[in-house]
């Protein structure tokens, strides 16, 4: 049987690749199992999803430190700082001093524009003058603590009224309306679904014939075919089960956009080449003549930026900026990145592995919430899973290419 | 012949894909000095990797009987308790910690709990004397020079009771002196009956050292020698490690025709501030179109160290003089400058500053130059593999695919990969630090003919190499660096091994 052959090597192949959708897959089934489907079901999906989206935008850029051998300890509370300062800027002067009452669109750009500020700062110290980032990120960390709570001293908690920002982390995209098949499912949701799996067919097939035509080594059709009806039936299942519900959060389109960008750069370019070479081998990097404090400033700024995002989504969530916001968000962050396979001696790593180590780990908190595990207990599970993930890892890190 | 203090046999040992030994045997009688020699990927390293425990027993297949007994190693530490010690060519010492904690580092000497640091002292002083190395003890290893280092490691080894130590190509960093210095002191251990296995690739030290050699050669033993018998001579060993007979180590090349002058440095100084010392005072020199210019020196001379000065200065030293590339006046401030202006540098240090080895093989060719496949800054990847796979091809790259882990190569391979990524840049200027260093006789050959191609191509090549056989043999014009100085310069019609040892020592 060629089939099962070649399927056994496709996988024996990529496990390292593979592993860890398995292990979100096998994790997801076993909630379903003990909630009795309510883990499954589109509205908790939705929530989990929405309540992951700040964590995953911060892991895809701690991917990105880790992979150039360094660490970001201050983006937790970078974040927190950051949703506060869009609170302030958006806040009635009336109702808390200081506030500027800035319309949503320019506050967004300008704390992103603040975030990048902040890495910028954090590469000046590392590139520039050598302080080892877990040094000067720790300083980071302090200090934007410190910011946060200065900021927040006189008013305490900052509720944010702005309709549009709160949308972010709560609302979804709008429907069609008057469409009337399908009652109950969002349309606009399963159109986009129903388009990203034309796209990804098409695009593989392009793949395939352009490997073709220069003669590459391709997978055997039936392995192929295989792998694209697995990867529509997959995007299929999580477009019905979000269709179900209210269709497609912002959440979801910010995450998937930023990780979307962010695979192109670093698979596909010559920016991405580049860290990775830095993060495989710093001084041949160099001597190839790519630039450590180009690469290093590109690095720690788009973490600022994303840590601003991160803080946007957060306070969004909540509809408010609180004293505490931010507090450890960076662990959970180089946890995500680790489960999603970033090795810590640098140079491997991708960003979309780090999106599922953080679904990975808000799944385990979804979950385990629905079953009315205490938080202890929680805290023990995800341990463990962390130290599995990490020697799975090392175990089939010489297996493969 | 005495009684054997080693037999290894039917040794197979596998990898995914490939059989690095298949049916090894291998024997080595108690008390003599038995060099193993053999191509780069032959399987020397992997042999004495089983041998010491690195590949576990039950990861291989075969018999080990070490002194008599039926062995079973299961790590490092199980051969050394059976008294086999082995030195690595990256050497394993600590650079910030004093010699007598290098020598007693994982078997301290104990009173109770706490270490022994006077018997630590005066147990090292003893093992230095054995060793003939003279040095304070209290010294950090990081200020001993790499000779000396290899002393350490000996004693280190000397220090456990070592009956059979293992040296994995000792000399190949090694300058003329420390090397005689090295043999001498493997004579007598040998007369204190310690028995030896080298590994090396510089035959003409076999020749004078070895009791026995065993060629080993894709992962099979060929044959061993004897030198008692009168078998062992070069021609032979050649003839036995690539499989065919090689009249001439250095290629000839049919047309010299040297053109403009393309790369000329003038009164170049340079202050490396990490270490608080002029590295380079006055260097003057130049290199023309279609001509292979030697390098010539010892070890520590500044070569390397000019050679990062013209390449962009990537270890910030302070530089004064001037550099022109094809009569222009360049500056460069970073690698890439350098690259863009067509000169390329392959390194002295393959696996340090060389190559990315987690990397694949077409990654690391394209690195230097990605823009070439990259249209407004995305890579195409199919342009990637053909790059790869051209390279492949021309420099003979043995890889079972360009998709394949650098660090997986052999050396000689390595180094062919690291050639075809400064090729890929398309240089008019090659800067070759040591490029044959550390690999086997076949691929030298290779890398010589090669770089003989490029040079009828157009190509500028500045060679640096401690090997003077080397020099002799490939270069058109030898410059001489003693001291961070040029102490000499002649055409190769003049230069001879004594003329230019005798500038580079002064």
């Amino acid at each position: 049987m060629t089939f099962f052959k070649d399927l056994q090597k496709l996988l024996g192949q990529n496990i390292r690749e593979y592993g860890m959708y398995i292990a979100l897959f096998v994790i997801m089934a076993i909630f379903t199992v003990t909630t009795n489907g309510i883990f499954i079901s589109s509205r908790n999906i939705s929530n989990l999803i929405n309540q992951t989206g700040y964590i995953a935008v911060l892991a895809v850029g701690m991917t990105l430190v880790i992979v150039i051998r360094h660490i970001d300890l201050s983006v937790g509370f970078l974040s927190g700082f950051l949703g506060a300062l869009a609170a302030i800027a958006m806040a009635d002067p009336k109702v808390i001093s200081g506030g500027l009452h800035l319309p949503v669109w320019v506050v967004i750009p300008l704390v992103l524009a603040l975030g990048i500020l902040a890495g910028v700062i954090t590469a000046f110290l590392v590139a520039n003058l050598g302080i080892p980032a877990f040094v000067a990120t720790l300083a980071g960390w302090l200090g934007y603590r410190g910011a946060l709570q200065l900021v927040t001293a006189g008013t305490g908690t900052i509720i944010i009224a702005d309709e549009t920002f709160n949308a972010l982390s709560n609302a979804f995209i709008p429907d069609i309306p008057n469409l009337d098949f399908l009652p109950g499912k969002h349309k606009l949701t399963l159109i986009l679904g129903f388009i990203a799996i034309v796209l990804l067919v098409i695009s593989q097939i392009r793949d395939r014939k352009t490997k073709q035509a220069y003669n590459f080594e391709i997978l055997p059709a039936d392995m192929f075919i295989l792998k694209l009806v697995f990867m529509s039936a997959l995007l299929a299942g999580i477009t019905w089960i979000m269709a179900g519900y209210n269709g497609l959060s912002w959440t979801v389109v910010i995450v998937l956009t930023v990780v979307g960008i962010y695979d192109f750069i670093t698979s596909q370019t010559v920016l991405g080449r580049h860290i990775y070479a830095l993060g495989g081998n710093p001084e041949a990097a160099q001597l190839s003549g790519v630039s450590i404090k180009k690469i290093t400033y590109i690095v720690f700024g788009s973490m600022g930026m994303l840590s601003a995002l991160s803080g946007i989504l957060y306070a969004s969530r909540f509809k408010s900026a609180t004293t505490t916001a931010g507090q450890l968000f960076e662990l959970d962050a180089i946890a995500a990145a680790f489960i999603g396979g970033v090795s810590p001696a640098g140079g491997i790593g991708k960003v979309v592995g780090s999106l599922i180590g953080a679904l990975v780990m808000g799944s385990l908190s979804s979950g385990m919430n629905l079953m009315g595990i205490d938080i202890s207990i929680q805290y023990i599970v995800k341990a463990a899973v962390l130290a599995i993930a990490v020697i799975f890892d090392v175990a089939t890190r010489n297996r493969g290419k | 012949m005495t009684t054997p203090i080693l037999e290894m046999k039917n040794i197979i040992k596998e990898f995914p894909g490939v059989k690095a030994l298949n049916n090894v045997s291998f024997q080595v009688a108690e008390g003599e000095i038995h060099c193993l020699v053999g191509e780069n990927g032959a399987g020397k390293s992997t042999l004495m990797k089983v041998l010491s425990g690195v590949y576990p027993h039950g990861s291989y297949s075969g018999n080990i009987l070490f002194g008599g007994k039926v062995q079973e190693f299961r790590s490092i530490s199980d051969s050394e308790k059976a008294g086999i010690a082995i030195i690595y060519q990256e050497l394993a010492l600590v650079p910030e910690m004093t010699v007598y904690e290098n020598i007693f580092l994982g078997h301290e000497i104990k009173s109770g709990f706490t270490i022994n640091w006077n018997e630590t002292v005066k147990r090292a002083r003893e093992m230095l004397k054995k060793v003939r190395l003279d040095v304070n003890p209290e010294e950090k290893i990081k200020d001993l020079g790499v000779g000396k280092q290899q002393l350490v490691e000996i004693a280190k080894a000397l220090s456990k009771d070592v009956k059979l130590l293992i040296l994995d190509e000792p000399t190949s960093a090694l300058n003329e002196d420390d090397c005689e210095n090295l043999l001498n002191l493997l004579r007598d251990l040998k007369k204190h009956g310690v028995t030896c296995i080298l590994i090396s690739h510089k035959l003409k030290e076999v020749i004078r050292i070895a009791d026995s050699v065993t060629v080993l050669r894709d992962g099979q033993t060929i044959c061993t020698l004897s030198a008692q018998k009168g078998e062992v001579s070069e021609g032979a060993l050649i003839k036995h490690m690539v499989g065919r007979e090689i009249d001439n180590i250095y290629p000839r090349r049919s047309n010299k025709n040297f053109g403009e002058v393309t790369l000329e440095v003038k009164n170049l100084s340079a202050y490396d501030p990490s270490i608080g010392r002029n590295i380079l005072k006055d260097v003057s020199f130049h290199v023309r179109k279609g001509e292979i210019v030697g390098f010539a020196g010892l070890m520590g001379s500044g070569r390397t160290e000019l050679a990062h000065s013209i390449f962009g200065n990537p270890d910030g030293y302070h530089i004064n003089g001037e550099m022109f590339v094809r009569g222009n006046r360049e500056n460069f401030s970073h690698p890439q400058d350098a690259i863009r202006m067509g000169v390329a540098y392959v390194t002295e240090d393959r696996k340090g500053n060389g190559l990315i080895l987690i990397q694949d093989v077409k990654q690391n060719i394209t690195l230097a130059n990605l823009r070439e496949i990259a249209r407004r800054g995305v890579v195409n990847n199919n342009d990637e593999v053909k790059v790869g796979n051209e390279y492949k091809g021309s420099l003979n790259i043995k890889t079972p695919s360009i998709e394949q882990r650098v660090a997986n190569l052999s050396g000689g391979n390595q180094q062919k990969v690291s050639l075809g990524k400064w090729l890929f840049v398309k240089p008019e200027v090659l800067i070759l630090d040591e490029p044959t260093r550390g690999i086997d006789v076949g691929a030298k050959y290779e890398i010589y003919t090669i770089m003989n191609r490029l040079v009828e191509q157009g190509m500028s090549i500045i060679m640096i190499s401690s090997e003077l056989p080397e020099i002799l043999g490939m270069s058109d014009r030898v410059y001489i660096v003693s001291g961070g100085r040029i102490t000499g310069e002649m055409p190769i019609e003049e230069a001879t091994q004594e003329k230019i040892m005798q500038k580079a020592t002064n």
